[in-house]
């Protein structure tokens, strides 16, 4: 195998080194004197220079749609794979909303099997909280967890665990294995069956039918006092208004065992898109206005949303082809959410790398028990990592997508802040926007 | 037989040149030249529908599609005679059921039917912003026959032309209250916009339940009032009375307990037409149509002499004749067959 030296990154966007990886992990880290690749004995090294750029842990997604099994026209795991590595990430848990669903062992198997095939990034299986998205009966949550995907991740993201008895049930239950319930926190029996974006003044003119606030904090405040009640662990995926935010930190300075996610578009993208009646702005939970964006980020600096996730949603372009109501729900995220972090955070100085690293990598691999990823960039770990340029600028072109969908609301915009190299365990998966073939590897 | 020197003589006398958007989705598209255009147009149209032959060779050779995915027989039918009438070729297209995420997509329907060659696209679909997506798609002009619950401009501009015709020739200043239905009600969120362009001043009158989202705010920008209580609104003296359909399913959908409630809160009675007619004299009764009689409008109130009901329909087809003209032309009006 061939080792891989890093030379002259700037570790955690801190202090410069030289990093040498060899058979997966990173064995040696010189901030001093550099590392002679030549005084490597006996093996092949192959260089990057790193001038300028930053080092991180690889980046994980808890919050991916890879649409495989059931809907291979929109993705695949090998193309959501190829934007993930674009993207930096080393890692995605693939929520369950497939066809069929993963709601069982087999399934959740199937998932890690073909993520490993693809070998460009670690895929793990998300399970269902209910037996097919249902919100009836329980899944097989504990089979799940003791098949070899290990899964300890449960949603039923696309729609909320809305009832209550349900809810507690499945709390209790994954309590004995560690596991926790990410919640797509929405009352559906606060709006209407045609819900597609915030209700407010901007829905009210454009006769759109909307979800209220309250349909989120709600239904979170009710999961943090199960929470609570049963001991036991709940994530918040994507939460998207200032209230629900609120509730978070209430519940957070509780001492309940609750974290919470944001997505790159709830962090930039407002109400305000709508008014085009464009499906490529249509996403659930939905855009919100701009005091809710900018409480969500108040949120990100200080804690209490705890990791970054993509809600990466690709669909076929037909089915984001009809009347808004009628459209798909879901945004590409993959490729564009470290540049779009950067740009808002980074570049505006409100966040370090270290932070970033924190939010992207840190955070969600701890959330999702992955203890291979999400390191501190230390000796024996192993090397999962991604080198960032800081400033370079990345213009979003939806057709240079390695998705196959192009529901890409970042389109045309342009952010500071691009990834320029991931790595998995050593081996380069994607350089400079193009993922590496690893058939030749 | 007048000729296009009619427009040139226009431009000579030194008027800025009328800027008709290339689309009728919203009455936002309008400006107020172009919306007075638009209703003065309608004026010399119903001039046409009183003769006893109707046929002006305007749009001659020019081929319009009624493309409706919901059912509406009045609008459908109006777009039809407005298009006959001015001696374009007029094509009804019924796509219900294919209005759904199941079916095809609204693109390729649209493109389909773009693709014949089609100079403009009448659309209705039970989903707000339709006609602005497909608009986006196609190079035929496109008129917005109802959008979900957004827009119905042409039910606008024939709500206004009846309104100005009853008032002796303007809305300005008048007090003009719409009552019913607003979350789900296409055709106030048109009016609210040509009434305040036109300078009218209105008072939307509903149930909370039956309030859009943001409206408060909505209000204070657009500068319209909001009220709960018909009878107060009624006791201060409207120059009209918009009643707007009420569906007999939003009942049992939590937004209003019974139609009996209903009708004793926000029914123009036979009592409030009284109390209505005595506090002015010039009272003016409109419904979009079709009328529940007997939960938002009551018969006598419906065939009363105030009631409108009847011109709005006729005006519908001057105003539609208006809008195609003044979309698929340039100028030079061709009134005589």
């Amino acid at each position: 195998m061939t080792d891989l030296l890093i030379r002259g990154a700037r570790l955690l966007g801190d202090r410069t080194a030289d990093v040498l990886v060899a058979d997966g992990r990173i064995v040696e880290i010189a901030s001093d004197s550099p590392i002679d690749a030549a005084a490597v004995a006996g093996r092949s090294v192959e260089t990057i220079d790193a001038d300028g750029l930053v080092l991180l842990p690889g980046l994980v997604d808890v919050h991916t749609h890879l649409r495989e099994p059931g809907r291979e026209d929109a993705e695949t795991i090998a193309s959501g794979t190829r934007a993930a590595a674009v993207g930096g990430f080393t890692a995605v848990l693939a929520m369950a909303n497939t066809s069929p669903v993963t709601d069982t062992a087999e399934a959740a198997e199937r998932i890690l099997d073909l993520g490993a095939r693809t070998g460009l990034c670690d895929v793990h299986p998300i399970g269902a909280v209910t037996h097919g998205l249902e919100g009836q009966q329980l899944a097989e949550l504990g089979l799940m967890h003791r098949s070899r995907a290990a899964v300890r991740v449960f949603s039923d993201d696309g729609r909320c665990v809305a009832d209550s008895r349900v809810m507690r049930r499945a709390l209790e239950y994954v309590r004995s294995f560690g596991g926790v319930v990410s919640q797509h926190a929405q009352d559906p029996s606060l709006a209407g069956p045609s819900a597609c974006c915030h209700e407010g003044e901007i829905s009210g003119r454009l006769g759109l039918p909307g979800w209220p606030p309250v349909a989120e904090s709600s239904i979170i405040a009710r999961d943090a006092m199960l929470a609570a009640h049963t001991n036991s662990r709940v994530h918040v995926a994507h939460v998207t208004t200032a209230e629900g935010l609120e509730v978070v930190r209430w519940a957070k300075a509780k001492g309940i065992a609750l974290t919470a996610e944001a997505t790159p578009h709830h962090l930039f993208l407002t109400t305000e898109e709508l008014l085009g009646y464009d499906p490529d702005y249509k996403v659930n939970p939905p855009l919100r206005p701009q005091e809710d964006v900018d409480a969500i980020r108040a949120g990100l600096l200080d804690g209490t949303i705890d990791v970054v996730a993509t809600d990466h949603a690709p669909h076929a372009r037909q089915d984001k082809e009809h009347a808004f109501v009628d459209a798909a729900f879901g945004v590409l995220g993959l490729e564009t959410s470290l540049a779009v972090i950067s740009d808002v955070f980074v570049r505006t100085e409100q966040m370090t790398w270290r932070d970033v690293a924190r939010v992207m990598s840190q955070a969600p691999a701890r959330l999702a028990g992955l203890t291979d990823h999400g390191g501190d960039l230390a000796v024996g770990e192993a090397a999962n990592l991604v080198l960032i340029d800081p400033d370079a600028t990345l213009t979003v072109d939806r057709s240079a997508s390695q998705s196959y969908s192009r529901n890409n609301p970042w389109h045309g915009r342009s952010f500071r802040g691009t990834v320029h190299t991931t790595i998995l365990r050593g081996t380069t998966t994607a350089q400079n926007g193009a993922p590496c073939d690893l058939t030749r590897v | 037989m007048t000729t296009p020197t009619d427009t040139s003589a226009e431009v000579a006398t030194g008027a800025p040149p009328l800027s008709m958007p290339k689309h009728l989705l919203s009455i936002a598209d309008l400006d107020l030249p172009a919306l007075r255009a638009l209703l003065d147009t309608a004026s010399q149209m119903q001039d046409v529908q009183r003769r006893e032959v109707k046929k002006v060779p305007t749009l001659r050779g020019r081929t319009i599609v009624n493309l409706f995915f919901e059912d509406s027989t009045r609008t459908r039918s109006s777009f039809e005679i407005a298009g006959k009438w001015l001696s374009a070729d007029v094509i009804n297209v019924s796509a219900k059921g294919s209005s759904t995420s199941k079916g095809e997509s609204l693109r390729d329907t649209a493109q389909t039917i773009a693709a014949m060659g089609v100079d403009a696209i009448v659309i209705r679909h039970s989903a707000s912003g339709a006609a602005h997506q497909v608009a986006g798609w196609v190079d035929a002009h496109i008129v917005n026959a109802g959008d979900g619950t957004h827009e119905h401009p042409t039910q606008a501009l024939l709500d206004a032309y009846t309104m100005e015709h009853a008032f002796g020739g303007s809305v300005e200043g008048r007090h003009v209250a719409i009552v019913g239905d607003l979350t789900h009600s296409r055709v106030v969120r048109s009016n609210l916009l040509a009434l305040a362009k036109l300078g009218a001043r209105v008072t939307l009158v509903a149930p909370h339940t039956l309030m859009p989202s943001g409206i408060g705010e909505w209000a204070q920008t657009d500068g319209f009032a909001l009220a709960t209580d018909l009878d107060e609104v009624i006791a201060s003296g409207p120059d009209a009375l918009m009643m707007l359909r009420v569906q007999r399913e939003r009942m049992s959908g939590g937004f209003f307990p019974t139609p009996r409630e209903y009708t004793v809160h926000y029914g123009l009675t036979r009592d409030r037409l009284a109390t209505a007619a005595a506090a002015n004299a010039d009272l003016v009764i409109c419904h979009p149509g079709p009328m529940n009689r007997g939960l938002e409008i009551a018969p006598e109130a419906a065939d009363a002499a105030q009631s409108r009901v009847l011109d709005q329909v006729a005006a519908g087809v001057a105003v539609r004749m208006s809008v195609l003209y003044h979309l698929l032309t340039t100028g030079g009006l061709e009134m005589t067959a």
